[in-house]
């Protein structure tokens, strides 16, 4: 089973979540880390990185002995990726969306293609071996999270428990992060910020028409407009995290959310299993 | 000589736009005969990414042969360079205020991007 | 005209609460939100939309279902897998993994693959209660490429120049990307809001990264400084080593919670230790660029 852990909003505890699901499971699990801007999982589960493979993207090389300058490279390129004033054309290849079509127009097959690196993804264990954890990093100043987003995603399989870290907010990469996922957990947080991103998330989600509930944190400390709206959309609440200065003083050190609130151990445990079952709506 | 500068505004006295590529537009004045024309940078950038790239494709294309702006990024310093379009480090003032320094032979000419560019 | 721009790096630090109250405390300034993926500063200022202004990017793929041969030809050349075949037998493009490259469009022997402009959200003028305020809001599934951003700033300057304001507040957006860097290229202030935490001290210190790279003068804020003391002291620490000040420390306080809820700013709401920090941090802040 596939979990991906979203949320509209930023600091609403998504990682936390994402973190305490892959802690909870009793069997093997893989943590994969989509946030590739700010990957920060690891500084909860700590795995040993054993093997850091490059993302490589595929970005067009110009043979100038073939090109002929006319320019018509540059015409079609949508992402300003080459130039051309009359003169073999300037490959910009962090523009790139490596899409071909430079390649389609050229009259004289001058162009071919290159990897170029743009983040990486590590691999490691946490928990003795039991957990796998799987990092995507975009490379800084790199503007393309996509491609790495991808590669984390094709390092994933069916059969084993998998939890999928997005990154926040509804842009391309968290479509990206979401897609072939089994199910969504959105989180947020009992407040009017969290509410008016939350709404953000549910419609997202519903376009992908992947099944989802909701993780609310911090659940007694806000106001019940979450709730209203749940019950009012027949969304599922999955699980209310309760507001305790421990938890944010655990997580201020790098503590996970059990750290804090044993209690929630079991709550998180139940949560496959309900998910298993399928949520009444 | 064409020369252009970024600028927000409409007019010679307009102040001169921190931003290169992001600059709404380009006051391209012409030292013949002292007029200037107005080149839009805002609507074409049709490209989310790239505006480096496209805001130097928009000088070259008004035939400018100075640029003044504050910085330029790495892919716009090799768009204006491959355009031979000569860059020069504005001063703060009016457009009107940086062309006449450039004239009088105040300004510094770059031979490298100053900033570098991320989005 | 002086702008100044709230970041934080990571979500979650209270950077739009803060930014709130900085709006009730200024005088004739107007605001910003940059934070166009996730904005939320309008929960507390209630702007009144005067106008509406569609924000178009780039192009996007549609296919003409009618003149369609399905040969399958673009559903090859696509590299991004945006084109599937529907219950009918066309080639249908799915908008949210359309790049909008125009590979499809070139390829397609029958010409039916329009390319129209893509709308991409749409950008607000409005009048809140604290003054003018420009704000965004991005489509589902945008690129979130800082240009949205970049229009978001420009009309608000081109606001304060008409209205003869000589501030404007940026509520910038959470991280270190493209947007971020499009919030704050040419300001003349940023603000660094944090928290006491491992990940917040980390973000901090590639937010000052950036404003050191753009040579931009900027202060810090360590909100909810006393869930971490110690955290609080090396992040002022690494404040100044970043090249940055430490603007003043505000301590955890439920009440930005409630203030929210009420649709208010924390200094509208209550007074208290958290508003009177506020309050003085405004005041430094004002020093600092006036």
């Amino acid at each position: 089973m596939r979990i991906a852990v979203a949320s509209g909003k930023g600091g609403t505890g998504k990682t936390t979540v994402a973190v305490a699901l892959t802690l909870a499971s009793q069997e093997p699990a893989v943590y994969a880390d989509c946030d590739v801007e700010e990957p920060n999982g690891s500084i909860f589960l700590r795995p040993e990185v054993d093997r850091v493979e490059k993302v490589l993207v595929e970005v067009p090389e110009i043979d100038e002995s073939k090109c002929n300058a006319c320019g018509d490279c540059a015409r079609f390129c949508q992402f300003n990726a080459l130039v051309s004033f009359n003169t073999p054309p300037l490959v910009f290849s962090d523009l790139c969306h490596s899409c071909g079509g430079c390649e389609l127009v050229c009259p004289t097959g001058a162009i071919s293609w290159k990897k170029v690196p743009v983040g990486e993804i590590s691999f490691g264990t946490s928990n003795g071996g039991r957990i796998s954890v799987i990092q995507g990093k975009l490379d800084v100043g790199g503007s393309l999270a996509p491609p790495v987003i991808r590669q984390v995603k094709a390092q994933l399989t069916d059969d084993v428990f998998t939890v999928v870290d997005s990154p926040p907010g509804t842009s391309c990469p968290v479509i990206e992060s979401l897609g072939e996922a089994d199910y969504v957990l959105l989180v947020t947080e009992a407040t009017p910020f969290g509410l008016h991103d939350l709404k953000l998330a549910v419609e997202t989600v519903r376009e992908l028409g992947t099944p989802f509930s909701v993780v609310i944190n911090r659940f007694d400390e806000g106001d019940s407009g979450v709730e209203d709206y749940c019950a009012s959309e027949k969304i599922h609440i999955m699980v209310r995290i309760p507001h305790r200065r421990e938890m944010a003083e655990a997580y201020s050190r790098g503590g996970n959310l059990f750290d804090a609130i044993p209690e929630m151990l079991d709550v998180f445990r139940n949560i496959p299993v309900t998910i298993e079952k399928g949520v009444e709506v | 000589m064409k020369i252009a500068v970024p600028s927000p505004g409409r007019t010679l006295e307009s102040s001169i736009d921190g931003r290169f590529g992001r600059a709404a537009g380009f006051i391209v004045y012409n030292t013949e005969d002292g007029s200037f024309t107005l080149a839009d940078n805002g609507q074409n950038m049709n490209a989310g990414q790239g505006a480096g790239v496209q805001a130097a494709q928009n000088i070259a294309a008004t035939g400018a042969d100075v640029v003044i702006a504050p910085s330029f990024g790495p892919k716009a310093f090799q768009v204006l360079k491959a355009a031979g379009v000569k860059m020069v480090f504005s001063i703060v003032g009016t457009v009107k205020e940086n062309i006449e320094s450039f004239i009088a032979g105040k300004l510094k000419e770059t031979d490298n991007a100053n900033v570098e560019g991320h989005w | 005209m002086k702008e100044i721009v709230i970041i934080s790096g990571k979500g979650g630090t209270g950077k739009t609460s803060i930014t709130g109250c900085f709006a009730a405390l200024a005088e004739n300034a107007v605001l910003a939100d940059c934070d166009v993926d996730a904005a939320d500063l309008h929960m507390l200022l209630a702007p009144q939309v005067m106008e509406t202004t569609d924000f178009i990017s780039g192009h996007q793929a549609v296919i003409r279902e009618d003149d369609c041969t399905a040969c399958g030809i673009c559903m090859e050349k696509c590299k991004f897998n945006a084109i599937n075949l529907t219950e009918e037998g066309k080639c249908r493009v799915d908008p949210y993994s359309c790049e909008g490259c125009m590979v499809c469009v070139q390829v397609c022997p029958v010409n039916a693959i329009d390319f129209p402009d893509s709308l991409c959200g749409e950008w607000y003028f409005s009048h809140t209660r604290f003054g003018p305020m420009v704000h965004a809001k991005l489509g589902i599934g945008q690129e979130n490429s800082g240009k949205l951003v970049s229009t978001v700033r420009r009309e608000a300057a081109a606001k304060a120049k008409e209205l003869e304001k000589d501030l404007v507040i940026v509520d910038g957006p959470p991280g270190i990307g493209c947007p971020v860097i499009a919030s704050i290229t040419g300001a003349s202030l940023l603000v660094v809001v944090t928290e006491p935490t491992i990940s917040g001290k980390h973000d901090m210190k590639r937010v000052l990264e950036l404003a050191k790279h753009f040579s931009i003068p900027a202060l810090v804020i360590v909100n909810k400084w006393d869930i971490n003391p110690e955290m609080t002291q090396e992040i002022e620490k690494d404040t100044v080593a970043g090249g940055a000040h430490p603007v003043g420390r505000i301590p955890y306080d439920r009440s930005f919670t409630v203030a929210q809820i009420n649709g208010r700013t924390l200094v509208e709401e209550k007074t208290g230790q958290a508003v009177e920090n506020i309050t003085t941090i405004w005041e430094k802040i004002w020093q600092t660029i006036k």
